[in-house]
C-alpha cells in the first residue's frame, strides 16, 4: 500500500488528471442519471382514465350556429361505428389539447386563490367510459349533465382527483367542499386516485394531478370534441373508421388530425420531447463511460510498458504474478478513490445549480454510492488489461540490460 | 521549420496509431456533442433581426382588474392596444393577433383544413422587413376600410397554387372570400419573435416559439369580422361572455409591436405609454397606472426566456463532457510524450532547445485536435441530422452553416492545444542527461 502511493507520487499529474476526470464523470453521471430518471417518472404517469381503450376526436372549422347539428350528426355517426363499445362529448382528454384551465378560488368572494387547474367536461356516459372511478363519494347521476353557457358550466358537481383536494383542504373529507372560478360555483361529489391534466408537467398546474371532472350536456358551448370507447383491439380500427364517418356525416367540418388519435397515441406524442432528452442523456452516459475506460486503458498501459524493467525485477525478487496484477489493480483503485470523493462534491453542487436553473429534483442519497460502485467498477474493468500484461512480465527481464 | 515539426508529428503519430486514435476519438466524441447543441442554442439564441432589432419594442400596459400583479400581463385588451396603435406616436406600430381558421381555395374540391391567421396592420411588412416573392402588403387605407385582402406564405402559395404568382386570386378564409395581394418569399424567423408571449408561464418548455410563421395574413379590421368567433385569448380575468370574441372582452389578446428610431424616441413613446395609463386609470378603467413596460425586442425574447430549458441543459451536458475527453486526452498525450523521453533527450542532447521541443510536441497536439476535428465535424453532422428526426418546432433550423463548421475546426485544434500544453511542458523540461544514460 505505502510502495503504491509512493509510486503514485512519482507521476501525481497524470494520476491527478485521471482523478479529476474520475470526478467529473461522477458528477455528469449521478446528475444525469437523476435528470433520466425524472424524465422518466413523468413519461410513467397515471392518467387515471382506460387510456388503452380511448380515443379522441377532435373537429373545428363550423361556426357556433352550426354547433348543434355537429353534435348530433358527430355523436350519431360515431355510436354507428361497428365495435364501438361508447361515444360521448368531452372537451378534451389527457395529453389532447389543453381547452380549460382557470384559477380557482375556495370562497365565493374570491379571495381565496387556491391555484390553477384544468376543467375536464363531460357529456351524458363520459365519466363511465373515461373508466373513472371514485375511490369515496360517487359518479354524477344522469340529471346532473346540466346546460353548458361556457367553457365550464355554471353550476355543477365535480370529482375531484385525491392530490388536488389535499391541496385544497389539506386533511379534511373532500365531499361536500366548494370552490368557484369567477361565478362559477362546484361542489365535490367524488374523489378520484388520478386524473392527469392535458399537458402534465408544463404550464401552471403545480401537480399533474391538478384537475376535476364537471359533467354538462353538449350545446353551442360545448362541442366538437368526442371520445370513443372501444376494445383496446378494435381501437385503431374504429378510430379510422370514425375519420371516415365524420367525412361523410360532415363534409365541411376539419376533422384535427393533430389533436385527435387513440389516447395512447397522443400519449406517445405529448412525451416525444421527453424520450428524447433521456436518450441523449443515455447516450451522453455511455460516451462518458467509453472515453474514461479508454483514458484509463492508454494510461496505465503507459505505466505498464514504463515499468516494465521494474516489474521483471520484482518478479525476479519473487513476487507472484498475482501480486503484479494486484499491484495495478489496487493503484487504480486508489486513483478512482480519490476521483470519487471529489466526485462527491462537484456532483452535490452540480445537483444545486441544476435544481435552481433548470428545475430538477434533489438527488436521492443511493445515487451517491451507486455512482461510486460503477466508477470503480468501471476502473477496474479498464485496467484489467493492462494489469493482466504487467503480470506476463517474465523475471528474465530483470537481467537484461543491466 | 514548422513543415518539418509536422513531418516529425507524423511520423510520431504514426508509430502508436491505437494511442493517436483513442486521442482523436476523444476529441471527436466531445467536438461532436458540443458542437451539436452549440449550433442549436446558436440558432435559437441569435437576434432575428440583425441591424434592426433594436429599433423594435414591445408595448406593455396593465389593464389588470387584480391589485398585487407585477409585471403587467404579456398582451393587451383590444381597446387599449387599438388606442395606443391609432395613436401613431411611433414611427411604425403594428397589432399582432393569432387565431385559427378554416382555409380553402374556391373551386377546389380539396377538403378544407385548418389554418392560422395572422391578424395585423400595414405596417407590419416593412416594420419586420417581411421578404415577398410577389406583390405587396396593404395600406393603411386597407386596414380602415377593412379590405378583404390577405398575404400568404410561400408554403401556402406552393399547397394551393402550386407555386405560380397567385397574386388576384383569392381564397377562403371560413364563410368570406378574400383576395390575395402578396405572396410572402420563404421566410422562417427564429424564434417567431414578434408572436412570442408568454414565456415565463411555460416551465423552459419554450419550443413552440420557433414554429413556422403564419400560413395568412390579414388585415386585423378585417379579421376580426371575419374569423369573429375563433379568436384565443392569452388571459381572462372572467370568462367572456361569448367563447372567442373578444372584442371588449375582459380578456388581453392583443399585442403591439411599435418601431422608434432614436433613443429620444425611445423616451418620448415611453412617456407616452406613462401618459396613457395614467389617462386610463382616471377614467377609471385600469387601477395600475404606473405599470408599463417597453422592453426592446432583445429584450422581450429575453424575458421571456425563449431558448427552450432542454437546449440550454444540453448544452452545458455536452461541455462538460466536452472537459472530460479533454482531460482524458492530456493524460494520452501526457503519456505519450513522456514515453519518448530518451528520444527527447537525444534531440536536447544534440542541440534542439526546450523551446523546439515545446513546439514540436504541441505542432504533434495540434494535428491530433485537426484530426478529431475532422471526426468531430462529422458526427456534429450526425447530431444535427439526429435533432432534425426529432418532433420539435426548431428541427428544420438545425443545420450547420459555414460559420460553425470552422468554429467546430477551429474549437478542436484550439481544445487540443490547451491539452497539448501541460505535456508539451513537461516534455521540453525532461532532463537531457538522465535519458541519455539509460539508452
Amino acid at each position: 500500500m505505502t510502495s503504491i502511493l509512493a509510486a503514485l507520487r512519482h507521476h501525481r499529474l497524470s494520476a491527478g488528471l485521471i482523478a479529476v476526470q474520475i470526478a467529473l464523470v461522477c458528477a455528469v453521471l449521478c446528475n444525469a442519471c437523476s435528470l433520466i430518471a425524472g424524465r422518466l417518472e413523468l413519461m410513467g404517469l397515471h392518467s387515471g382514465v382506460d387510456e388503452s381503450s380511448l380515443a379522441l376526436v377532435q373537429l373545428t372549422g363550423y361556426d357556433t350556429a352550426q354547433a348543434d347539428e355537429v353534435n348530433a350528426k358527430a355523436l350519431g355517426a360515431l355510436r354507428a361505428i361497428p365495435g364501438v363499445q361508447a361515444v360521448s362529448a368531452i372537451n378534451t382528454l389527457p395529453f389532447g389539447p389543453r381547452v380549460a384551465n382557470a384559477g380557482i378560488n375556495l370562497d365565493a368572494g374570491l379571495s381565496h386563490f387556491a391555484g390553477v387547474i384544468d376543467f375536464y367536461v363531460g357529456g351524458p356516459g363520459s365519466a363511465a367510459a373515461l373508466g373513472l372511478k371514485p375511490s369515496s363519494g360517487r359518479l354524477p347521476q344522469e340529471d346532473e349533465y346540466g346546460p353548458i353557457q361556457n367553457f365550464v358550466p355554471a353550476d355543477a358537481p365535480v370529482l375531484i382527483t385525491r392530490n388536488l383536494a389535499e391541496h385544497l383542504w389539506p386533511g379534511s373529507e373532500p365531499l361536500g367542499h366548494e370552490f368557484w372560478m369567477d361565478k362559477f360555483h362546484f361542489r365535490v361529489i367524488g374523489v378520484l386516485d388520478h386524473l392527469a391534466v392535458p399537458a402534465p408537467g408544463g404550464g401552471e398546474e403545480r401537480d399533474p394531478d391538478w384537475s376535476v371532472f364537471a359533467p354538462a350536456r353538449p350545446g353551442p358551448a360545448f362541442s366538437g370534441s368526442y371520445l370513443l370507447r372501444a376494445d383496446p383491439d378494435d381501437l385503431r380500427t374504429v378510430y379510422r373508421d370514425a375519420q371516415d364517418a365524420i367525412a361523410q356525416a360532415l363534409p365541411d367540418v376539419v376533422f384535427d388530425h393533430d389533436a385527435s388519435g387513440p389516447v395512447l397515441e397522443l400519449r406517445h406524442r405529448y412525451f416525444a420531447p421527453q424520450r428524447a432528452m433521456a436518450g441523449m442523456l443515455a447516450g451522453v452516459i455511455l460516451a462518458l463511460l467509453l472515453v474514461t475506460s479508454l483514458g484509463i486503458v492508454g494510461l496505465a498501459s503507459f505505466w505498464v510498458s514504463q515499468r516494465h524493467r521494474q516489474i521483471g525485477i520484482r518478479r525476479a525478487l519473487g513476487a507472484t504474478r498475482g501480486d503484479i496484477l494486484h499491484y495495478f489493480q489496487m493503484e487504480n483503485f486508489l486513483i478512482v478513490s480519490f476521483g470519487i470523493v471529489a466526485g462527491l462534491a462537484l456532483t452535490i453542487a452540480l445537483n444545486i445549480v441544476l435544481i435552481k436553473y433548470y428545475g430538477a429534483s434533489p438527488l436521492p442519497a443511493i445515487y451517491l454510492p451507486l455512482s461510486a460502485v460503477v466508477v470503480w467498477l468501471l476502473g477496474q474493468l479498464a485496467v484489467l488489461k493492462p494489469a493482466l500484461q504487467a503480470a506476463a512480465v517474465p523475471p528474465a527481464v530483470a537481467t537484461r540490460g543491466l | 521549420m514548422f513543415s518539418y515539426y509536422l513531418r516529425l508529428a507524423w511520423v510520431s503519430l504514426r508509430r502508436n496509431p491505437v494511442l493517436t486514435g483513442l486521442m482523436a476519438l476523444a476529441i471527436a466524441v466531445g467536438i461532436g456533442a458540443s458542437m451539436t447543441t452549440l449550433t442549436v442554442l446558436y440558432l435559437l439564441s441569435g437576434d432575428p433581426l440583425p441591424g434592426k432589432s433594436a429599433q423594435l419594442f414591445y408595448a406593455q400596459v396593465d389593464s389588470s382588474p387584480y391589485p398585487n400583479d407585477h409585471e403587467p400581463l404579456d398582451r393587451m385588451d383590444d381597446r387599449s392596444a387599438l388606442d395606443l396603435w391609432g395613436a401613431h406616436k411611433a414611427d411604425r406600430q403594428a397589432l399582432i393577433v393569432d387565431s385559427p381558421v378554416k382555409l380553402r381555395a374556391p373551386d377546389s374540391p380539396k377538403p378544407p383544413r385548418m389554418a392560422v391567421l395572422l391578424s395585423t396592420t400595414a405596417d407590419f411588412f416593412p416594420m419586420f422587413a417581411v421578404p415577398f416573392q410577389y406583390g405587396a402588403g396593404w395600406s393603411a387605407d386597407d386596414d380602415a376600410k377593412k379590405a378583404r385582402v390577405a398575404v400568404i406564405s410561400a408554403e401556402l402559395n406552393d399547397q394551393l397554387f402550386g407555386g405560380a404568382d397567385s397574386v388576384g386570386k383569392s381564397v377562403m378564409l371560413r364563410g368570406s372570400e378574400v383576395r390575395i395581394i402578396g405572396v410572402l418569399k420563404p421566410w422562417r424567423p427564429s424564434p417567431l419573435y414578434y408572436a412570442v408571449a408568454g414565456g415565463r408561464f411555460s416551465g423552459g418548455d419554450t419550443a413552440d416559439f420557433y414554429s413556422k410563421p403564419e400560413d395568412v395574413m390579414a388585415p386585423y379590421s378585417a379579421s376580426l369580422e371575419i374569423n369573429d368567433g375563433n379568436f384565443q385569448q392569452f388571459t381572462c380575468w372572467h370568462p367572456p361572455e361569448h367563447p372567442g370574441h373578444l372584442t371588449d372582452s375582459p380578456c388581453v389578446w392583443v399585442s403591439l409591436w411599435v418601431q422608434l428610431d432614436g433613443a429620444a424616441k425611445v423616451a418620448t413613446y415611453r412617456q407616452f405609454l406613462a401618459d396613457y395609463a395614467a389617462q386610463q386609470k382616471s377614467l377609471g378603467r385600469f387601477i395600475h397606472a404606473d405599470n408599463t413596460r417597453l422592453r426592446s425586442l432583445m429584450q422581450w425574447l429575453d424575458f421571456n426566456g425563449v431558448v427552450p430549458g432542454d437546449v440550454r441543459l444540453q448544452n452545458w451536458l455536452a461541455f462538460a463532457f466536452l472537459v472530460i475527453c479533454l482531460s482524458n486526452t492530456v493524460c494520452l498525450l501526457l503519456a505519450k510524450f513522456l514515453r519518448r523521453g530518451s528520444e527527447i533527450g537525444l534531440r536536447r542532447a544534440l542541440g534542439a532547445s526546450r523551446k523546439a521541443i515545446f513546439c514540436q510536441c504541441l505542432v504533434e497536439s495540434g494535428l491530433v485536435g485537426l484530426m478529431g476535428g475532422s471526426g468531430g465535424w462529422l458526427l456534429t453532422l450526425l447530431g444535427l441530422w439526429l435533432i432534425r428526426q426529432q418532433q420539435v418546432a426548431y428541427a428544420d433550423l438545425a443545420h450547420l452553416d459555414l460559420g460553425m463548421f470552422t468554429a467546430t475546426l477551429g474549437l478542436a485544434i484550439a481544445a487540443s492545444l490547451v491539452a497539448g500544453l501541460l505535456p508539451a511542458l513537461r516534455a521540453s523540461r525532461i532532463d537531457p542527461a538522465l535519458q541519455l544514460k539509460t539508452l
